[in-house]
């Protein structure tokens, strides 16, 4: 009915701490060396940036489903289920259920490309024995 | 049917990228996230689904089944389109801009 407001919303938030975090690695980089910048792995607002691809992506697709589906119009209030109290409740019960869902997992899959991400970089940083 | 259309679009997003030396400038990276998104979302939706009506999910209608296949081709062409506007807004190697300088 409307689980897609559930990232969507988590999205807005990510992409507003992935713009701050960026803005700070900035103002921290000018002050390195030329050294620091070629050894430092992958900064963490690129890494943001595909927790907001995966939210931003599939919210956008989803939404798409909803419009199909009739679910969302282009008119006031835009989700159908919004004009009569009963269908709210049932959409709010959605949200709170598949909504919440549908984030933890799209986090935790995330989560788990950062530890991906660490090991292959420090695999890539531990020079081969020499034979 | 859409999030197995999905899923398979995701797969092959991210073969291409894999294999692309220039996924950066095309932004494979963006196409194959954003169907990994919304194959996740899916996903959560199939499997509440599946705890309310049990092994009934994977019989579905003629009907149902060619219209979600219907719906996860036009959601594939959807995700498609976004990436393509993206690409072309971004203009990584310049055509637009050097194509304007010679119309100029």
């Amino acid at each position: 009915m409307a689980c897609f407001l559930v990232p969507v919303t988590e999205a807005v938030v990510t992409t507003a701490v992935q713009y701050l975090v960026h803005k700070r690695e900035l103002s921290r980089a000018s002050g390195a060396t030329a050294a620091d910048t070629a050894s430092s792995p992958i900064p963490f607002s690129q890494k943001l940036g595909w927790l907001n691809k995966l939210l931003w992506g599939g919210s956008a697709l989803l939404a798409f489903e909803h419009v199909w589906h009739g679910e969302v119009v282009p008119w006031f209030p835009f989700l159908t289920a919004a004009a009569n109290p009963e269908d709210a409740q049932e959409m709010l019960h959605e949200m709170a259920t598949n909504g919440v869902a549908m984030a933890l997992l799209v986090t935790a899959v995330w989560a788990a490309m950062l530890v991906v991400s660490a090991v292959l970089s420090r695999r890539e940083a531990v020079p081969a024995p020499a034979k | 049917m859409t999030l197995l259309i999905c899923t398979f679009a995701a797969i092959v997003a991210s073969v291409v990228w894999y294999l692309t030396p220039a996924r950066g400038e095309l932004r494979l990276g963006f196409l194959s996230l954003m169907f990994w998104g919304a194959s996740l979302m899916w996903l959560v939706d199939a499997i509440m689904e599946y705890r309310e009506i049990g092994a009934e999910y994977f019989t579905p209608a003629g009907t149902d089944m060619l219209n979600d296949a219907f719906l996860g081709v036009s959601v594939v062409a959807f995700g498609l389109v976004i990436w393509l506007v993206a690409v072309l807004l971004a203009d990584p190697r310049h055509v637009f801009a050097r194509h304007a300088h010679t119309q100029g």
